[in-house]
């Protein structure tokens, strides 16, 4: 258990103790924070990362292969020695625009803390069938895949014997090479688009290794069973995800699994009355992760479902930096800061706005998804007015691997000049200027 | 010979092409770095994988800790090594690091804990 506070007053209230909780929250220690409280609903910290058991987290971070959990262990140890506070077991259930942090748990009740300034880090969750309606009966055996995996790797127990996976996410492919080394046997990944929307990697060693059939352009249509899931129907679909007739199969199975996506987890940020970002969900943010209302600061998750937790933490360290320099006053409110928009094949951008005076301090990091895979070469362009700022060419780009684009110090002056700037993803066969 | 095969080594995920000439050379081409190359080799003569799992725990705050190979293990003895992970039971407190299988199946691989793991009655703080 934490300890009982005393105190309610911090430097820095961080809600939510995972990879982005815990690196906010160390780095807004190391650059002068003198107290920092962590609250987490759960009973320890690491967030989604206690349950993600598998490989192949840390090699930007520590140039190494960690499971999650032992990523998430080495950022514990160093939050104790640097002496942040943990409130465990303990829900966030609103915070005032005053920056109150309200509370609720079984030992205090209903209690509140107060930060000089805030930082969200209360990652995503997962979308479930609400979401994506799927339609038949309601038996029992239809689970996210994240709610399976926490089953399976932190209660121990497996929720079926006989699986089908809805969506190539990473989270639903790890899962089907986890239940099949537990024993349980995974009849098929469906995959609505004609493109895997997971990682490659996740592909080959999850799915090829254990001749586990992905089926692109198909759904399921259909759940079939009255207490129990006994089969779902599924079926392939055209370009504009209809079900094509006469295609559709029966294939038994107790379970179904629905890895569809992840989406921020903002309630409180909504509550508060942030500004948003529609598309992805998560609070527009700076380059310094600052959100519109002064004093708080989103971290990980949040702002954008990220791909690698190396980049989760990696912004956390900017946002924690921030809220300690917010909570000594030396933060600059306004950083005469300018929107960057997604332009030409580009899905989505964060931060959605920068401060081109950042870059005296620091180069700022782009961080994009593009509207379609692009198979060939790729140049993204920042451009600002008509001139291109930043270009940065990749061998290719897919909506499922986000894209760092770098702006480098020395274009500092070339951003002073303009008041509002677009990223582009041009194919290079369509010719280089 | 011709190949095409995905890197995994990390989640760039480059799509390699793999040429073996008659005297057993390689080319490889479509790598982002040096890695890919090493990957495409080692996966053509001995294909090998990092693997995780739990073990079970008694008395620890969780039913399971988790665990995983601390170097890649040929591919061919993850579900043996999957069957004798199964009727390991640890006591907690486990710490990351602790060896819970040396030499996996005599292949020089260890299975390690991956996290700290308290036991039940313990204060447990971060
Ligand atoms: C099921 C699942 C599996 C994933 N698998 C992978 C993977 O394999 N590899 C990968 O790189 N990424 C994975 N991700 C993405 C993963 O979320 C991030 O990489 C990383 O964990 C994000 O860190 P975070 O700190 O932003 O969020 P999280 O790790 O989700 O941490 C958020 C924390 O906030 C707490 N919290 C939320 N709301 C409140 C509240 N109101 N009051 C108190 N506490 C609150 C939660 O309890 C949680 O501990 C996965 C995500 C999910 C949902
Ligand atoms: S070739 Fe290098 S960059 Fe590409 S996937 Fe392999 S390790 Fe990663």
């Amino acid at each position: 258990m934490s300890e009982r506070f005393i105190a309610s007053d911090f430097d820095v209230v961080v809600i939510g103790a995972g990879p982005a909780g815990l690196a906010a929250a160390i780095s807004a220690k190391e650059n002068g924070a003198g107290s920092v409280l962590v609250i987490d609903r759960e009973s320890e910290a690491g967030g989604i990362l206690q349950q993600c058991v598998h490989n192949g987290f840390g090699l930007d971070t520590f140039k190494e292969d960690l499971p999650g959990p032992s990523y998430a262990q080495r950022y514990i140890d160093r939050a104790a020695a640097a002496g942040v506070a943990f409130l465990f077991n303990t829900m966030v259930t609103a915070v005032s625009r005053d920056r109150r942090v309200l509370t609720s748990n079984d030992r205090d009740g209903v209690r509140e803390y107060r930060g000089k300034a805030i930082v969200f880090a209360m990652g995503c969750r997962e979308r479930s069938r609400a979401q994506i309606r799927v339609p038949g009966t309601r038996p029992a055996g239809v689970y996210t895949a994240g709610t399976a995996q926490r089953w399976v790797n932190i209660d121990g127990f497996l929720p079926g014997r006989r699986f089908v996976i809805l969506g190539s996410g990473d989270i639903g492919m790890i899962m089907a090479r986890r239940l099949t080394l537990e024993g349980a046997k995974v009849e098929c990944v469906v995959e609505i688009n004609s493109y895997l929307s997971g990682l490659s990697r996740n592909l080959v060693q999850c799915l090829q290794d254990y001749d586990i059939p992905l089926l692109l352009r198909h759904t399921v249509t259909k759940i079939i069973g009255n207490k129990r899931v006994e089969a779902v129907e599924i079926s392939a679909v055209d370009e504009r995800w209809k079900p094509v007739a006469g295609s559709e199969r029966a294939v038994p199975c107790d379970t179904l699994l629905l890895s569809v996506g992840l989406i921020p987890e903002n309630e409180l940020t909504r509550r508060v009355g942030i500004e948003m970002d529609p598309l992805i969900g998560g609070p527009v943010v700076d380059n310094r992760y600052a959100t519109n209302l002064p004093g708080f600061f989103g971290a990980g998750n949040v702002v954008q479902v990220y791909d690698l937790v190396d980049s989760v933490s990696s912004a956390a360290e900017i946002a924690g930096r921030s809220a300690a320099r917010y909570a000594a006053g030396t933060f600059a409110a306004d950083c005469g800061s300018m929107p960057v928009h997604p332009g030409k094949n580009v899905r989505q951008v964060v931060p959605q706005r920068i401060c081109p005076a950042s870059l005296a301090e620091d180069p700022i990091a782009l961080q994009l998804r593009v509207a379609k895979p692009l198979e060939g070469p790729v140049e993204f362009r920042v451009i600002g007015g008509d001139r291109i700022l930043v270009r940065k060419r990749f061998p290719y780009a897919r909506p499922g691997e986000m894209a760092t684009v770098m702006i480098p110090k020395a274009a500092g002056s070339a951003f002073r000049e303009t008041d509002e700037v677009r990223i582009d993803a041009v194919p290079l066969a369509e010719g280089i200027e | 010979m011709k190949r095409n095969m995905i890197c995994v080594t990390c989640p760039r995920g480059c799509r390699l092409q793999v040429v073996k000439d008659g005297h057993g050379k390689l080319t490889v081409s479509g790598n982002f770095c040096a890695r890919g190359v090493k990957y495409a080799q080692i996966e053509l003569s001995d294909p090998r994988r990092m693997i995780a799992s739990t073990v079970r725990v008694r008395n620890g705050i969780h039913a399971v800790v988790p665990v995983a190979t601390d170097q890649p293990i040929p591919k061919a003895l993850i579900l043996d090594a999957m069957a004798l992970l199964k009727r390991v039971v640890v006591d907690a407190p486990v710490r990351m690091g602790d060896v819970i299988l040396p030499d996996v199946l005599a292949s020089g691989v260890n299975i390690v804990a991956s996290r700290d793991l308290a036991g039940r009655d313990a204060a447990w703080s971060p």
